[in-house]
C-alpha cells in the first residue's frame, strides 16, 4: 500500500541515473576477468580438491596460467584444449597439471571452433546441475511452504560447522525461517576458498563447500520436521565472491550476502576487481534462483543514519541496476537497510518509519532485508531487548521481508542459544499482535513522515545525478558512501584483474544471460 | 548502614543479596531439568533459589530464569583497580597543548589489526564524526590521524608508523572469541620491539573487553574499554608527550 505520496517520476529518474552509472562500470566489467572468476569457471566444471599443501587445485591452475601471462584467453580455452588433447576429464586433467605431468600451455593447439564447441557443451552440462538444485528448492517449497514475511532470519556463528548445525536446527525449531552462518573473521581477504569441513573459526565458520553441504542437510532435515522449508544463507563476498556463488548454487543455498560495493568500501578490496567479481557472482546467483542481500545497512554503522539516509537509497538503486545487468529479477533482490538511528534522537522512530516505508515503496517487488540496531547496542541487554522490539514494530508496520532478528546481547558476544530464542519469541509476539496494523494506518498528508521520505528520496536522486556525472569509481574515491574513500588503484586484489583478449572464452556468461532468470 | 567490608547485591532491601541469572541446559525440559537448574544455582553459592521461568527451547535444550540470594559479600575497601590516570582535557586545550609543546602535529596511526574485521571501535575514536556527539581525532587541528581501518596486518601498521613518523599507535580489538585478541596484540608488541621502535611510540589498545590491566600486562601503555571517547585517548596522548618530554630533557641534562 502506498502511503508516502511519492512522485513516481522522481523514482524513475533515479533508476535512469543508476542505470547510466552502472552502464559506465559495465564497460570495465566486460573488458576484464579476474583470477577468482576463472577459478569459478573451473569450479563450475566440477573441479574440486586441494593439493598436498592444502592449496585448492583451481588456484594452482589459474595461478600457473596467470604467471604465464596467458589468462586473457580464459582458463576455459586452456582447459578444453587440454581435454581435447588428452581425452581426460576436467578433474583428471587438473590433477595431472598440478602434479606437473602436463603443461597446458605447451600442448598442441586444437582448432578454435572445436574448443568453442566442447566448451559450450561442458558449460551446458554444468549449468544443468545448478538448474536441478534450483528445481529441487522450488519443489521443496511447494511441498513444505516457507516462513511468512517478515521472515525470521537468525545467525549462527560457533566456528564449528557441526555445532552450527545443532544450533541451526534448534533455531528452526524455535521458529526461525532463515539461518545464516556467519563467516570466520578474515575470510573475505583470502584469495582462495578453504576446503573441507571445518571446526575452528573466530566469530564465525569458514565458508567451504563441505560446510555448506553439512548445513544444507541439517536444515532439510529440520525443515521436514517443522514443516517449513528453511532458507540457508552465507556470504558471497570478499576476494572469492564468484567462487562462493558457485559453491552456493551447487549446494542449494537460498540467500547470499552479495553486494556490488561492500568489499570495496568495508574490506578495502580493489574496485576494479570487485566490479568484475560481483558481476560473475550475480550471474550465478541469479541463475541459481538465489536471493541476494545487499549491504547498505553497513553504511549506517559508520555514517549517520539520519544525515546519510539518502546514500542508502542511492546505493540500493545502483545495486539493483547491477543485479538487473546479470539477469536477476526484483524478486531476488534483498536490498538492505538498517535501524541505526541514535536512540537519543527525538522522534527517532518516526525517521525510521519514514525510511523503512520509503525503501518498501521504491522497491515494491523486492524482498527487502531489514537489519536490527547494532551501533547503539550496549552491554545493557534489557534496554537492547526494547530497542529490538521497536525495530520489530517498525518492520511489521512497513512490510519488510527478510527480518534479521536483533539479539539482546549484540554488543557482547555471538548469540547464545537462548539469546536467539528470546529474540525469536519477542519478534513473533510483536508480529502476531500487530499483523494487520499496517492496513489500518495512513501517514498524514504532508506530515512529518511523508515529508521526511520525500526529502530523502530527492536527496538520493541528486546524489545519483552527481555520481552519474563523476562516475562511480570517482564517487567511491570521494567517499560518497559510508564516509569512506577508496581509490581505483588501491586496495587488495588488483593484481588478480586480467584484461580479456578478443578471443576470451567463457561460455557461461552468454549462456546465463540468454537463459536469464527463467533458466530456459 | 552499608558495610564496606561486606557489600552484597541489593534487590529491594539492603543486604538481601538478590541475584538474577539466566542460562540454558542441554537437556529437554522436565521437572527433573527444573530441579537440576535449581540445584546448579544452589551450587553456585546462592540461597533460596527460585526458578522463575523454565521453558523448552527446541527438543533438546531448556532455558531458565532463576533468582537466588547471594550469601557472599565483598570487601570493597581492599580493592584497587589499575586505571589509566588521566586528566581529561577539552578538545581545544589538547590542540593548544600540542601547538605549544610539540611545535608540530601529533602523528597518530590507528588500526583494528589482523583477523579482526570490526571498524566500529577505531572509527568511534578516530573518524571526524566520532561517536555519541564526541568528535574523533581526525577533527583535532593539531593531530594528524591516520585510520587504517580493519584487518590490517601488524606489518602494515609498522610500515605506516615509519611512513608518518607516528608518535602514537592506537589498536582496536573487538573480537575476543578464543582469546584471539591476545595473540594479535602480543604479535604487534613483539614486532615493535624487534624493530626497536616500541619505546619511541605511545602504544594504546581499546575494545569492549580490554582493560588497562590487561593492556599493561601485554606491554601497552594504556588500555581503554567501553565509554571511551576521542578526548580520553587524546588527553592520554598529550599527557604522555608531556611525560616523555620531561624525561628526554632530563636525559639531555645528564649527558651534558
Amino acid at each position: 500500500m502506498k502511503k508516502l505520496n511519492l512522485d513516481q517520476s522522481i523514482i524513475d529518474r533515479g533508476r535512469q541515473y543508476a542505470k547510466q552509472i552502472v552502464d559506465k562500470v559495465q564497460e570495465h566489467i566486460d573488458a576484464h576477468s579476474t583470477v577468482t572468476v576463472e577459478r569459478s569457471v573451473l569450479r563450475l566444471l566440477g573441479i574440486d580438491g586441494v593439493d598436498q599443501a592444502g592449496v585448492p587445485l583451481v588456484n594452482g591452475i589459474v595461478e600457473e596460467l596467470h604467471s604465464a601471462g596467458v589468462l586473457g584467453k580464459g582458463v576455459m580455452y586452456w582447459l578444453v584444449n587440454g581435454i581435447l588433447n588428452t581425452k581426460l576429464s576436467p578433474q583428471q586433467l587438473t590433477e595431472c597439471v598440478i602434479n606437473r605431468e602436463i603443461d597446458l600451455v605447451q600442448l598442441p593447439r586444437v582448432s578454435e571452433q572445436e574448443i568453442k564447441n566442447t566448451a559450450q557443451r561442458l558449460a551446458i552440462l554444468s549449468l544443468q546441475k545448478i538448474k536441478e538444485r534450483r528445481k529441487e528448492r522450488e519443489e521443496l517449497i511447494a511441498d513444505l511452504g516457507k516462513g511468512q514475511e517478515p521472515m525470521l532470519y537468525v545467525i549462527v556463528a560457533t566456528g564449528n560447522v557441526y555445532e552450527d548445525a545443532i544450533q541451526a536446527q534448534a533455531a528452526a525449531r524455535q521458529g526461525a525461517d532463515i539461518i545464516a552462518v556467519i563467516r570466520t573473521t578474515g575470510q573475505s581477504l583470502l584469495d582462495y576458498v578453504p576446503y573441507g569441513a571445518t571446526t575452528t573459526g573466530f566469530g564465525g565458520t569458514y565458508a567451504t563447500q563441505a560446510n555448506f553441504q553439512i548445513l544444507r542437510q541439517a536444515l532439510d532435515e529440520v525443515g521436514k520436521e517443522v514443516n517449513r522449508y528453511i532458507y540457508l544463507t552465507n556470504y558471497c563476498s570478499g576476494l572469492c565472491m564468484p567462487e562462493i556463488a558457485v559453491m552456493g548454487a551447487l549446494e542449494r543455498l537460498d540467500v547470499m550476502l552479495n553486494d556490488s560495493m561492500y568489499g570495496i568500501i568495508f574490506r578495502d578490496i580493489n574496485m576494479k576487481r570487485t566490479f568484475v567479481d560481483q558481476y560473475f557472482s550475480r550471474l550465478i546467483n541469479g541463475y541459481a534462483g538465489i536471493i541476494i542481500n545487499t549491504g547498505e545497512d553497513n553504511y549506517l554503522t559508520t555514517a549517520d543514519a539520519i544525515g546519510s539516509a539518502h546514500t542508502v537509497l542511492a546505493s540500493e538503486l545502483i545495486n539493483e541496476q547491477f543485479a538487473f545487468r546479470c539477469g536477476m529479477i526484483s524478486e531476488q533482490l534483498g536490498l538492505g537497510h538498517a535501524f541505526e538511528i541514535d536512540p537519543q534522537t527525538p522522534n527517532g522512530f518516526m525517521y525510521e518509519l519514514a525510511q523503512a516505508q520509503l525503501v518498501r515503496e521504491v522497491f515494491p517487488h523486492s524482498p527487502i532485508k531489514y537489519m536490527p540496531p547494532t551501533k547503539y547496542m550496549t552491554g545493557n541487554i534489557f534496554k537492547g531487548h526494547v530497542q529490538d522490539t521497536l525495530f520489530n514494530v517498525c518492520s511489521i508496520m512497513t512490510g519488510q521481508s527478510l527480518h534479521l532478528l536483533g539479539i539482546l546481547t549484540e554488543a557482547i558476544h555471538t548469540p547464545l542459544i537462548h539469546d536467539r530464542f528470546l529474540s525469536i519469541e519477542s519478534a513473533k509476539y510483536v508480529f502476531n499482535n500487530l499483523r494487520g496494523l499496517t492496513d489500518e494506518i495512513y501517514f498524514r498528508q504532508d506530515g512529518f513522515i511523508q515529508q521526511r521520505a520525500q526529502e530523502v528520496l530527492e536527496k538520493a536522486i541528486s546524489l545519483l545525478e552527481e555520481i552519474a556525472d563523476v562516475g562511480l569509481m570517482q564517487a567511491l574515491a570521494l567517499g560518497y558512501f559510508a564516509d569512506i574513500s577508496r581509490t581505483s588503484e588501491g586496495g587488495k586484489g588488483l593484481q588478480g584483474v586480467i584484461v580479456k583478449e578478443s578471443d576470451y572464452l567463457n561460455p557461461f556468461i552468454p549462456l546465463i544471460l540468454k537463459g536469464g532468470n527463467g533458466n530456459d | 548502614m552499608i558495610d564496606a567490608q561486606h557489600v552484597k547485591p541489593y534487590g529491594d532491601t539492603l543486604n538481601d543479596g538478590m541475584v538474577q541469572l539466566s542460562f540454558t541446559l542441554p537437556i529437554p525440559l522436565s521437572s527433573t531439568a527444573k530441579e537440576a537448574a535449581r540445584q546448579l544455582v544452589a551450587n553456585m553459592g546462592l540461597e533460596e533459589v527460585a526458578v522463575a521461568h523454565a521453558e523448552g527451547i527446541s527438543d533438546t535444550f531448556s532455558f531458565f530464569i532463576v533468582y537466588g540470594k547471594c550469601s557472599h559479600g565483598v570487601n570493597v575497601a581492599e580493592i584497587t583497580v589499575p586505571e589509566v590516570t588521566l586528566e581529561v582535557l577539552p578538545k581545544k586545550e589538547i590542540d593548544d597543548f600540542i601547538r605549544t609543546h610539540l611545535n608540530r602535529k601529533l602523528n597518530v596511526v590507528g588500526a583494528c589489526i589482523e583477523s579482526d574485521a570490526h571498524t566500529v571501535g577505531i572509527d568511534a575514536i578516530m573518524n571526524i564524526k566520532g561517536f555519541n556527539g564526541h568528535k574523533g581525532l581526525e577533527s583535532y587541528h593539531e593531530i594528524d590521524a591516520v585510520n587504517m581501518g580493519a584487518q590490517v596486518t601488524c606489518e602494515e601498521v609498522i610500515r605506516k608508523v615509519y611512513e608518518v613518523k607516528a608518535d602514537a599507535i592506537l589498536i582496536s580489538q573487538v573480537v575476543t572469541q578464543k582469546n584471539i585478541h591476545i595473540a594479535n596484540l602480543t604479535r604487534l608488541v613483539d614486532m615493535l620491539e624487534a624493530e626497536g621502535v616500541r619505546d619511541k611510540v605511545t602504544l594504546v589498545v581499546g575494545g569492549p573487553r580490554i582493560s588497562h590491566e590487561l593492556a599493561k600486562e601485554l606491554g601497552y601503555d594504556a588500555g581503554f574499554s567501553s565509554n571511551t571517547y576521542a578526548e580520553h585517548v587524546a588527553s592520554f596522548l598529550v599527557q604522555e608527550v608531556k611525560r616523555k618530554n620531561v624525561r628526554e630533557i632530563g636525559k639531555e641534562q645528564v649527558n651534558l
